[in-house]
């Protein structure tokens, strides 16, 4: 017997001036059952289900609830049909504790009473085997108990219907694993969920099917247990994509840069790298693997001059085309502007994408300009160059943007990223350092990035890259550096190690400190 | 220093106080909801005019005016002034998403210059020596218990003020209560927080920031009104003294770390260093001047220590001065 799905979508479509977000998308969404929602960066997956939200109102279409039609104009409406989303970017009020995030905005009777809400936390927590402290404020929480908030806030309101928008992207895989057991038991209670992710192997993982969007149209719907990666991959880009990473032999590698004793301290006095040395060559990419918060940030931060670095350090670095220069120049000591100058480049793209190194409210032309307003004539800068610069970046990367003036805060998230690295890359540096480069990218735009930095360690560029998917750190780099708890655990080479060599060296010195 | 002389610059803090912990309250209302309005000493001139100019018309018509009338009619025009410039605020900065500094600035300029304009309009109508009165109005304004019974330095101390006194503490309690106590409190707190998490759960982030706003207004406003019907007694001067209290109010808003109880200690504060002058004896006119910038120096230094402590809770609310679009990208 076949009953009415949850949600259904109807010929909806959603503009942003004149990019087409969504375009006519019809989607079916099941009781009992866990949605994959599939797609390439701006292919329109987030902005389809933030109508579902009442985030976005779409300009055509149709959305039912159980075979009704409804219309959701605010989140509270979504609410009242039973829709809760999870959104990527948590939607919490940081000095409100945990209990006063859930009940915000609702209109319970009487008056406000957290310790009843609390109590009810709690119940929730035991049903689907959630962990929190309904007391703990929000500034106090990691990131996967921030997200677990998220998920009980939308189940106190009694969602049956839930969104999960790339909840994965900021969880070790201990809690990714956490988070889908839970979702297997709101599945068994009959709830209907979506997820977003990037990730193939997750989709495979805790999905029964999977519906894929491209370039904001609907693609079509399979079940999970008669697909691969490979098919997969295939209905998102439209064409087949090698899952094979170009990686040509290092090209006679030099030393470029070369680490010893890097201890440094942040804010609070706690030590967050602990006599760091390693040597990046010129012509090989080097990766850094870790759990998040390693010490990777601090890494590049220190190399790039933005960390005050504890005294017995030091950064010996050879620029390309001097090799007479024995010894190098030390960058300890030297202001951030001296040692971008020579050559270190740092492309860092942290979680909002545009906190370091993009001027939001700036359109290309001026992001390009913050490189090189130096160079200017005299009193005025020199506009041309940067222009021209992206321009190439733009027809190069396949940026997507109205013109090279608009506000790169407008764009979305993908090209934001491509607007950051190719800036880095055109400075044509001896040393370039990419933090999550590829983060919350999608497979196409990856390969790009990968390419551009295979070229630049073809060029004898030291290429330093700190990822998160091992899968692609294993396929791309010739040597992997692992972090653990601000320490190196281990330099492997990227050709002969295992996935399970590098998990096991990221959580090393963290399993010595616990019992067996 | 006679205890005569404490009395009085005891008596003198209190009235200064009330002046802004008006001001401060609205302020703290209206800043909760993440609009930083700077118009604070315009919306109390807009209030101190409207509320004198109300009474007075009505004084100048009616030879034998109402007690009752002359109270709620200087009340309720002072309050719905105010709010028009919260209103004026709030659709130029939530509406029309201009920036908060600059329109803040402006309706300062505006109300102090509406109020002046008509307040020197009044002198004139008044004739005689060129000086409104509204004797009536502010009498009750100014009625006090230790007037009618002699109660000693208790008496003079805790009962020598007009109702506004004690009506801006309750206010000010009532205010810790809303916004810590109750589910509009918390949501209008997340509005400033976080709008776009308030908008997501479900909260109006447009009526509760207009609605902050404009209500905000109206409390600061009766800052204004105090300080005609009471403090200089029901009269008019273009002097300037309510912008100056104005801005002193918020001041005080950061004084408090954004608790209205906090404001209620605080504002006396600020009266007791403002007047401190008047127990140090041999001070020129120039020490005088330097003694009134007490408050200021005293704020400034709050926000130092705060901004040592780091604590959380003691930070403004965090989109305090931007503009929410719920589209935006």
């Amino acid at each position: 017997m076949e009953t009415v799905a949850a949600v259904q979508l109807r010929n909806i479509t959603k503009r942003f001036g004149k990019v087409v977000a969504n375009n006519s998308v019809s989607l079916d969404i099941n009781r009992g059952e866990i949605l994959s929602l599939l797609g390439e960066n701006g292919s329109g997956k987030t902005t389809l289900m933030n109508m579902l939200a009442g985030i976005y109102f779409p300009d055509e279409g149709e959305i039912l609830v159980n075979g009704q039609p409804v219309t959701i104009a605010s989140p509270k409406d979504a609410f009242n049909y039973g829709i809760g989303m999870i959104h990527q970017h948590f939607k919490l009020v940081d000095v409100f504790t945990a209990a006063e995030n859930i009940v915000l905005g609702l209109e319970e009777e009487g008056k406000l009473n957290l310790k009843a809400a609390a109590a009810k936390i709690d119940g929730i927590c035991e049903k689907y085997g959630f962990q929190i402290d309904p007391n703990k404020k929000i500034y106090d929480m990691s990131v996967s108990e921030k997200q677990t908030v998220e998920i009980v806030k939308v189940l106190y309101r009694g969602a049956d219907i839930l969104i999960l928008d790339e909840p994965t992207a900021v969880l070790t895989p201990q809690e990714t694993d956490r988070l889908f057991d839970v979702m297997r038991n709101m599945k068994a209670d009959g709830k209907a969920m979506i997820i977003i992710t990037h990730k193939l192997h997750e989709v495979m993982d805790v999905s029964d099917r999977v519906a894929v969007l491209r370039k904001g149209k609907y693609i079509g719907d399979v079940a999970t247990k008669d697909t691969s990666p490979q098919a997969l991959t295939d209905m998102m880009v439209g064409h087949a994509v090698t899952l094979n990473i170009n990686r040509p032999e290092p090209k006679d590698p030099t030393p470029r840069l070369e680490v010893s004793g890097l201890t440094v301290y942040d804010a609070m006095g706690v030590k967050r790298l602990d006599n760091v040395t390693f040597t990046a060559m010129g012509g090989e990419i080097l990766g850094i693997a870790g759990i998040a918060g390693s010490g990777q940030k601090e890494l590049l931060e220190s190399v790039a001059g933005l960390q005050p670095i504890s005294s017995g350090t030091s950064i010996r670095y050879r620029p390309i085309g001097h090799p007479e220069d024995k010894d190098g120049i030390e960058l300890v000591g030297k202001t951030p502007l001296q040692i971008k100058q020579s050559g270190v480049s740092l492309a860092f793209v942290p979680e909002d994408r545009l906190g370091m190194g993009l001027v939001g409210t700036m359109g290309m032309t001026g992001n390009m300009l913050l490189r090189s307003y130096r160079k200017g004539h005299g009193l005025f800068t020199d506009r041309k160059a940067p222009k021209k610069l992206a321009e190439e970046v733009l027809t190069e990367l396949d940026v997507v943007t109205p013109s090279v003036n608009f506000p790169v805060r407008r764009l979305s998230g993908g090209n934001v990223q491509k607007v950051l690295v190719g800036r880095e890359i055109a400075q044509e540096p001896s040393v370039l350092m990419t933090a999550y480069a590829v983060r919350g990218l999608d497979i196409n735009t990856s390969y790009t990035i990968y390419n551009l930095l295979t070229e630049q360690k073809l060029k004898g560029v030291a290429v330093v890259y700190v990822g998160e998917d091992l899968d692609v750190l294993l396929e791309l780099c010739d040597r992997i550096l692992v972090l653990c708890g601000g320490q190196v655990s281990g330099i492997v080479d990227a050709r002969t190690t295992t996935k399970e060599e590098v998990g096991l060296l990221m959580t090393r010195f963290k399993k010595e400190g616990e019992p067996a | 220093m006679t205890s005569a002389q404490v009395i009085q610059l005891l008596q003198s803090a209190v009235c200064f106080g009330t002046v802004i912990m008006f001001g401060a309250i609205g302020e703290i209302l209206t800043e909760k909801s993440g609009n930083l309005n700077l118009g604070v000493p315009g919306i109390m001139y807009l209030g101190g005019i409207a509320g004198l100019a109300a009474s007075f018309f009505y004084e100048f018509n009616n030879p034998a005016p109402n007690k009752v009338v002359c109270l709620l009619l200087s009340f309720i025009a002072a309050f719905l002034a105010s709010a028009l410039g919260g209103l004026l605020y709030s659709f130029l900065t939530i509406t029309l998403r201009a920036n908060q500094n600059v329109t803040g600035l402006t309706l300062t300029i505006f109300g102090g210059g509406v109020a002046n304009f008509f307040g020197g309009s009044l002198n004139t109508m008044a004739g005689g020596v060129g000086q409104i009165s509204v004797a009536a109005t502010s009498s009750i304004y100014r009625a006090n218990i230790n007037n009618v019974t002699d109660l000693g330095v208790v008496g003079k101390l805790f009962l020598s003020y007009g109702f506004m006194v004690y009506l801006a503490i309750v206010v000010a309690i009532v205010m810790a209560w809303f916004l810590n106590r109750t589910r509009t409190g918390l949501n209008l707190r997340a509005v400033g927080e976080n709008p776009a998490t308030a908008d997501a759960a479900g909260i109006n982030v447009t009526r509760y920031k207009y609605l902050a706003t404009c209500i905000g207004a109206g409390i600061s406003g009766m800052g204004g009104l105090y300080y005609t019907m009471d403090y200089i007694k029901g009269t008019w001067a273009n002097d300037g003294t309510i912008e100056s209290l104005g801005w002193l109010a918020v001041a005080l808003v950061i004084f408090a770390t954004w608790r209205s109880v906090n404001a209620i200690w605080g504002s006396y504060l600020f009266g007791l260093l403002f007047w401190v002058y008047l127990i140090i004896p041999g001070l020129g006119r120039k020490d005088i001047e330097l003694f009134k910038m007490l408050p200021y120096l005293v704020t400034i230094m709050v926000l130092i220590a705060i901004s040592l402590r780091k604590k959380r809770e003691n930070q403004p609310p965090a989109s305090l001065g931007l503009p929410y679009f719920r589209e935006e990208r």
